[in-house]
C-alpha cells in the first residue's frame, strides 16, 4: 500500500522530447515506472526510444489506459497542458515546471475544482513509491520501501530527508513534493489526509518553509485528525523579513508565516520539530523507538 | 518586480482607475515646470523610491509655488531618503513626482494580492486608510474586510457594492468605487501583477474617489508577456550582484555574514542558512542555482559569491535531482580558473552523478574540503573560517 501512486499507475509525459522530459522519462522507466506514452503536439505518430507519442492527451488516454500524467513543458504553456490533462480526465497530474505564473494557477485551481483530477505541483521534484513507480525528478536511488510517509514543498530538502532515513535503515511508502509555488495543486493538509488513511504509512515527515500559513493550518488538522506520528522542520529560520527566498512561497511579510511563528504551531499540535535540518532521519528515528 | 509609484499610476491609469494628474521630474528645475504645467493653485511633490513611509521622513510635501517646489526637490534628488521601510542607508532619490493635490474627506486603504489560502486574487480594504495596514491588522483586525474574487468570473458587482458599503461610501461614490475597483482588477490581471495597494484611495471634498498613492508588484514568472512592464524596472533600487544573478536566472539575495553559500533548491537553500547559523556563523546570501543549472550558470553563481568582499569562505550544498553534481563540479572548476579561489571552500555532493562530481573535483587541483553530510558541511566550514 501507499498513496496515489503504485506498481499499477500507467504514466503519460507531457513534453517528452524536451531535454529534461527525455532524461527523466527515461530514469523513470529504468526505476520501473510504467511510462506507456507520451504527448507532444505534431509528434503523435513517432516514439521516444518505444514510448508511443500522441499529439493531444485525450488520444494518449485512449490509446494507452493511462491514469497518471507528468508534465515538463516550459511554463509558459504549463497551464494548458494541465487543462489538457484534467479535461482528458487524467486522474493524477504532476506538474514538474518551475516557474509558471501564479495567475495561470489561480486559473487551473478554480478549474480543478470541478474535476476529478488531483494536481500535484507545479515547481516540485513529483511523486515517489520506493520500489514501486517514480514519477518526477527525483533520484531513484535514494529512496528505499518502507512505511514513512514524507511531504515537503521543497525538492532537494525532501531528497536530504529521504537520504537521511534510508541511511538509517528506515524505508518510505510514499514521499510527495507538493511544490514550493503560492499556489498548489495538492497542500500539506491534502496530502496528511492520504497518509492518514493508508494502513502502510506508520509516520510522516513534514517539511515546510517560511511564507504563507500552510503549516500553521496542518498542524491544526494534525492536531484534530491525525492519527500517527509526525516529526516537522521549517526551512528558513534565518531568513530576513520581507524577501523573497527563491520559492514565491517563501517569504515573510509582516511577521507572519514565520518560522518561528510555523515551529510554535507544530509544537502547539505536538509534532516533534527537528531543529536541524541535518536531524530529520535521526529524530524520526527517535520518534519511532520512543512508541515501541 | 516592484516599481514606483508615479509608474502605477500610469500604469492605472491606462486601465482607467482614477488617479491625480502628475509628472516626473528628474532636475528641480524639471520639478518647478511640472508645478507650472499642471496649472493648479497647489501640488504635491513626492520622492520616488521602492520603499513605504515617505511622508513620515520628509519625502513628501504640499506646495504652492514654483520656486517652493525647485527647492524641495533639490533638497531631495541625488540624497538617500531614510524611511522605516529602507534600512538606516536609506534610497537615494533619483525622480521627484509632482501631481495635483487634493482635498480629502476621507481616507480608506484598498489592496488586491494573491491570496495563498483562498487560491484567488483577493481584495482587502480597510476604513483604516493612511495608515500601516500590517499594524491595522494586527491590532484591529475587525477593520480588515478581505473579498476573494472567483478568476472565471472576475469582480461581481454585488461584491464591489459590498466592499463599497463595508468602507462607509455613499451614493454616487458607490458607482464609482464600482467602477474603481473592476478597473484596478482588470488592471492586476492583465499585468500579472501580485500585489497593488491603494493607500490611502480617498473620498474628496466634492464626493470624487480617487487613489492618491499607488504601490504594484509583479510575479517574476509572468513578466515574460508584458516587455512594457519588464521595462519598468529600476536597476538603483536593486542589489547590484541580485541583478547580476537575476542575469543568469540564478535566486540571489544578499545578506549580512560570512559565509558564502551555494545550494540547489530554495528549501535546501534556507535549510542550509539556517544550519549555518546553528553552528555558530552567519550566512553572507541566498542562492539557489536552480534544478537544470548549466556549466556556465554555476560559474556565474560561484563568482557573484566571491565577488562579496566579506566572504570568508564557501559552503556548497548540492542534491543532485535535476541538477547533475558532474555539472557543479564543471562549473565550480570554470569559475575557479577565472577568479582566484583565496578562501576555504568546502563541498558537499551528494544524488545524481555524485561520483563522477567527486572525481572533477578531486582532479582539478582545487584546494577542496569535502564533507560526508550537511552537519558535517557546516561543522568543517565554520572551522575553516575560524568563526
Amino acid at each position: 500500500m501507499s498513496i496515489l501512486v503504485d506498481k499499477n499507475t500507467r504514466v503519460l509525459t507531457q513534453g517528452i522530447t524536451g531535454a529534461t522530459g527525455q532524461l527523466h522519462t527515461r530514469a523513470c522507466k529504468e526505476y520501473g515506472t510504467q511510462m506507456v506514452g507520451g504527448v507532444v503536439p505534431g509528434k503523435g505518430g513517432t516514439d521516444f526510444e518505444g514510448i508511443p507519442i500522441f499529439d493531444t492527451v485525450e488520444q494518449a488516454r485512449k490509446s494507452t489506459g493511462c491514469n497518471a500524467t507528468v508534465i515538463y513543458v516550459p511554463p509558459a504553456f504549463a497551464a494548458d497542458a494541465i487543462l489538457e490533462a484534467a479535461a482528458a480526465g487524467i486522474e493524477l497530474v504532476i506538474c514538474i515546471t518551475e516557474g509558471v505564473p501564479i495567475l495561470d494557477m489561480v486559473k487551473v485551481k478554480a478549474y480543478l475544482a470541478g474535476t476529478r483530477t488531483r494536481l500535484i505541483g507545479p515547481n516540485c521534484p513529483g511523486i515517489i513509491t520506493p520500489g514501486e513507480c517514480k514519477i518526477g525528478i527525483m533520484p531513484g536511488y535514494i529512496h528505499k520501501p518502507g512505511d514513512i510517509g514524507v511531504v515537503s514543498r521543497s525538492g532537494t530538502l525532501t531528497y536530504e530527508a529521504v537520504y537521511q532515513l534510508t541511511q538509517l535503515g528506515i524505508g518510505q511508502s510514499t514521499c510527495i513534493g507538493i511544490g514550493g509555488d503560492p499556489i498548489v495543486g495538492t497542500t500539506h493538509i491534502d496530502s496528511l489526509k492520504l497518509f492518514n488513511e493508508d494502513p502502510k504509512t506508520r509516520a510522516v515527515i513534514m517539511i515546510g518553509e517560511i511564507g504563507g500559513t500552510a503549516e500553521e493550518e496542518a498542524a491544526e488538522y494534525i492536531k484534530q485528525y491525525f492519527k500517527k506520528p509526525v516529526v516537522a522542520f521549517i526551512a528558513g529560520q534565518t531568513a530576513p523579513k520581507g524577501r523573497r527566498m527563491g520559492h514565491a512561497g517563501a517569504i515573510i511579510s509582516g511577521g507572519r508565516g514565520t518560522a518561528a511563528d510555523k515551529i510554535a504551531a507544530l509544537k502547539a499540535a505536538g509534532i516533534t520539530v527537528a531543529m536541524s535540518p541535518a536531524d530529520l532521519g535521526s529524530t524520526m528515528k527517535s520518534v519511532l523507538e520512543a512508541r515501541k | 518586480m516592484n516599481i514606483h509609484e508615479y509608474q502605477a499610476k500610469q500604469v492605472l491609469a491606462r486601465f482607467g482607475v482614477p488617479v491625480p494628474k502628475g509628472q516626473f521630474a528628474t532636475t528641480p528645475d524639471e520639478a518647478a515646470a511640472a508645478f507650472t504645467a499642471l496649472g493648479k493653485p497647489k501640488a504635491v511633490a513626492k520622492a520616488q523610491i521602492h520603499a513605504g513611509g515617505r511622508g513620515k521622513a520628509g519625502g513628501v510635501k504640499l506646495l504652492t509655488i514654483a520656486s517652493d517646489v525647485r527647492d524641495f526637490a533639490a533638497k531631495l534628488l541625488g540624497k538617500p531618503l531614510v524611511t522605516h521601510q529602507t534600512g538606516p542607508e536609506g534610497r537615494v532619490v533619483r525622480r521627484v513626482y509632482v501631481e495635483e493635490a487634493s482635498d480629502v474627506a476621507r481616507e480608506l486603504y484598498l489592496g488586491m494580492l494573491v491570496d495563498r489560502k483562498a487560491g484567488t486574487v483577493s481584495v482587502i480594504a480597510s476604513t483604516a486608510g493612511g495608515m500601516d495596514i500590517e499594524e491595522v491588522a494586527a491590532k484591529t483586525p475587525e477593520k480588515i474586510f478581505t473579498e476573494p474574487i472567483n478568476p472565471l468570473l472576475g469582480v461581481a458587482g454585488f461584491q464591489a457594492r459590498k466592499i463599497a458599503f463595508a468602507l462607509g461610501l455613499k451614493d454616487k461614490q458607490v458607482g464609482q468605487f464600482a467602477a474603481l475597483l473592476t478597473s484596478l482588477y482588470r488592471a492586476f490581471i492583465e499585468t500579472d501583477a501580485s500585489l497593488i495597494e491603494i493607500n490611502p484611495l480617498v473620498v474628496t471634498t466634492e464626493g470624487r474617489v480617487i487613489c492618491l498613492d499607488a504601490k504594484m508588484s509583479f510575479d517574476d514568472n509572468g513578466l515574460f508577456r508584458h516587455p512594457d512592464i519588464r521595462e519598468l524596472r529600476d536597476a538603483n533600487e536593486e542589489d547590484p550582484a541580485e541583478t547580476e544573478a537575476a542575469k543568469y536566472d540564478l535566486s540571489y539575495v544578499h545578506l549580512d555574514g560570512n559565509i558564502g553559500c551555494m545550494v540547489n533548491g530554495a528549501g535546501l537553500a534556507m535549510a542550509t542558512m539556517d544550519i549555518v547559523k546553528l553552528y555558530g556563523a552567519e550566512p553572507a546570501n541566498f542562492l539557489d542555482v536552480g534544478g537544470g543549472a548549466s556549466t556556465e550558470k554555476v560559474a556565474a553563481a560561484f563568482r557573484i559569491l566571491l565577488a562579496d568582499k566579506r566572504v570568508k569562505g564557501v559552503l556548497i550544498n548540492i542534491f543532485g535531482g535535476i541538477m547533475r553534481c558532474d555539472v557543479l563540479a564543471q562549473g565550480v572548476v570554470e569559475a575557479a580558473k577565472q577568479v582566484k579561489l583565496n578562501v576555504p571552500l568546502v563541498v558537499r555532493m551528494e544524488g545524481t552523478n555524485v561520483i563522477e562530481g567527486k572525481k572533477i573535483l578531486a582532479d582539478s587541483g582545487i584546494k577542496v574540503v569535502n564533507a560526508s553530510d550537511m552537519a558535517d558541511a557546516a561543522r568543517r566550514i565554520v572551522k575553516e573560517i575560524g568563526a
